[in-house]
């Protein structure tokens, strides 16, 4: 990656730094130190292999990514300077990954805005109001949240055929909008059930129907919780290959990026450049977003 | 340009529908009589989505159940044979053992290598600590079929004589050996491992986010009480430490083993299961997708419901616990 993105990472990862941690103090054993930081250098290039060996493979041409191993190019920067090519690329976007690349964000944009007014809404009677069932209903909803999806694929591919919808993006917009939704009550149920009492009882006790307190209080209250599942979900059904190649008559990137291998096999210079382009948009999700996203892993899943 | 108005419409008319079909439910319901608006409103609020969770996950769950005990093409009613087919057969059974495999090592490496750098990590400077996270964590947002063909690279076979362009084999010839066919070798179920290494390098980074927010949740006092008592770093680590720690531990050991009971995409792009990788979520989907048979289908895929049910169980008992302790 570049020296600009790299500066980018810096800044946009303070989210990791979780607010309010006091810096523990730091025992100045130089030694210890110096290990620590060599065990910890290790493994970030052992992490970072994968993905520098799959960018430069993407911009060589392949001969030379079947004649030698990338890492030699880092001998030899001058030589790869010169033998740089995009051809690589061309060729996938031709063979079909520029129409996917429009399907992929067709999927994933729909299948996270449509779910999540829904999910804000359950949450908050969760959260704020008293009804019979309440309990039972929330943990049914807990336990749909670990049941692995394949469990609808038969019976929904028949419902989706009888319905006429089969193969269609609205068929899958309903597939994804289901399968995050027991993720999404969750999230927002643990973030808008945290909410001070005192906040939504006040504007109960001013008059406003739930309704209004809802659209106005809780809604903006609740965006960084909006945001940790919008990436989720973002990221979600867009590397998602499953759903897509069973419910999907059109291609997005992950489905076409299995064509490319299943079709080439060893030809690594364009397997290495589809995966590539598969992977750019959530990792610019990823690097600019990092912040909402730790907050709301965190908030999911680690209480109290 | 057709699909992205078409996208651009679902947007647009998604969201919009939501909103107005939210706004005549309520309108709705606030015809009604106080005393009936009180009580239905709930339930105009969690309707539409836990319709869409009815209709589409439950219902369909339900039948799926039923198909298993039905024939390829769910016509025939065949009462046990999906199942005891599936105990019987050497295939299905080799595919168990290699989800037994997938369970025991995903989760556990993920959680211990996610401990190793949080911890380590936590004594770093503040702009090295978010540079190292970031780096472990940045594998979440990547596609499984990418980082399975990414794998698949490092692995790559050449023949021998020729450079190498695989990094393992590079390293391997590198070391004196004879270059392999490492994802095709089932000796010690060698490829099933290396292929979890997959998962294991996508999971870490977000097993090391919620530990290493765990662990800067324990209260300093604690710590320092042990040191005053003389406890070495590693006894106050494993003695004060872990403790505190062990829910978040036990969440992202759950949530880690239902992710890998669901995850094909990896061994499908790489092997599709041949050369003894083959485990429940791929078996599910050559069943529905390749042999077209639904009613086998449905049965490995209610084999891998009845393995999280346990899973399902211990979540309810843990809300439960923060519901009376709230």
């Amino acid at each position: 990656m570049s020296a600009a993105s790299a500066a980018n990472t810096e800044q946009d990862t303070e989210a990791l730094d979780q607010a309010g941690a006091a810096p523990s103090d730091k025992p100045k054993r130089s030694k210890g130190r110096v290990i620590i930081n060599a065990v910890l250098l290790a493994l970030c290039l052992f992490w970072l292999v994968p993905v520098i060996g799959l960018l430069i493979s993407s911009f060589r041409p392949r001969e030379e990514v079947l004649g030698t191993g990338w890492w030699t190019v880092i001998a030899n920067p001058l030589a790869f300077t010169q033998q740089v090519t995009l051809e690589n690329y061309v060729e996938v976007f031709e063979a079909g990954m520029g129409p996917a690349f429009i399907n992929s964000f067709v999927i994933a944009v729909p299948s996270t805005v449509i779910p999540i007014l829904g999910a804000a809404f359950a949450a908050y009677a969760f959260s704020w109001m008293r009804f019979p069932g309440r309990e039972a209903l929330f943990i049914l909803v807990i336990m749909l949240l670990v049941v692995p999806l394949q469990v609808a694929f038969v019976p929904l591919l028949r419902m989706f055929v009888g319905m006429g919808i089969q193969g269609t993006f609205l068929s899958i917009w309903l597939a994804h909008s289901t399968f995050g939704m027991p993720l999404a009550v969750y999230l927002l149920r643990n973030y808008i059930g945290s909410l001070p009492r005192e906040v939504v009882e006040s504007a109960k006790v001013d008059g406003a129907s739930h309704f209004q307190v809802f659209w106005r209080l809780i809604l903006p209250l609740s965006v960084p919780a909006l945001a940790a599942f919008v990436i989720f979900q973002f990221l979600w059904t867009w590397n998602d290959f499953l759903v897509a190649t069973i419910f999907l008559r059109p291609r997005p990137l992950t489905v076409e990026l299995v064509q490319l291998v299943s079709q080439y096999g060893a030809e690594w210079h364009l397997l290495m450049a589809g995966s590539f382009v598969t992977m750019v948009v959530p990792l610019i999700v990823f690097f600019t977003m990092q912040r909402f996203f730790v907050r709301g892993m965190t908030a999911g899943s680690v209480k109290g | 340009m057709q699909t992205l108005l078409f996208g651009l419409g679902a947007i647009v008319g998604g969201v919009g529908g939501i909103v107005i079909l939210y706004w005549l439910l309520n309108k709705l319901v606030e015809q009604l009589p106080a005393n009936w608006e009180e009580r239905l409103k709930p339930y105009v609020f969690i309707g539409p989505p836990l319709t869409l969770l009815g209709v589409f996950l439950l219902w369909p769950a339900v039948r799926t159940i039923y198909l298993s005990f039905f024939d390829a093409r769910a016509a025939q009613f065949v009462g046990l044979d999906n199942y005891v087919r599936m105990f019987t057969t050497e295939r299905y059974l080799e595919s168990l053992v290699n989800s037994l495999i997938w369970i025991l090592i995903v989760p556990a490496l993920s959680v211990v290598l996610g401990l190793f750098v949080a911890v380590l990590a936590d004594r770093l400077k503040p702009t090295a600590e978010k540079v190292v996270k970031s780096v472990i964590f940045m594998p979440m947002a990547i596609a499984l079929v990418a980082a399975g063909t990414t794998f698949m690279f490092i692995y790559a076979w050449a023949p021998p004589g020729t450079d190498q362009y695989g990094l393992l084999n590079a390293i391997w010839t590198g070391l004196g050996g004879e270059p392999q066919r490492w994802l095709s070798m089932d000796t010690a179920k060698l490829n099933t491992i290396l292929l979890t290494l997959v998962l294991v390098w996508l999971q870490a980074g977000f097993a090391m986010v919620l530990l290493s927010a765990a662990i800067k949740n324990v209260p300093e006092d604690t710590l320092e009480a042990a040191r005053i008592d003389g406890a070495t770093e590693v006894q106050i680590f494993f003695r004060v430490v872990v403790p505190q720690i062990a829910t978040t531990i036990m969440v992202l050991l759950t949530t880690i083993t239902i992710f890998v009971l669901k995850t094909f995409d990896v061994v499908w792009v790489t092997t599709g299961g041949r050369f003894g990788t083959d485990f429940l979520p791929v078996t599910f989907f050559r069943e529905l997708v390749v042999v077209r048979d639904q009613g086998m289908a449905a049965t490995v895929i209610v084999v891998i419901l009845v393995a999280t049910i346990p899973i399902m169980i211990y979540n309810v008992k843990q809300y439960r616990k923060q519901e009376a302790m709230a």
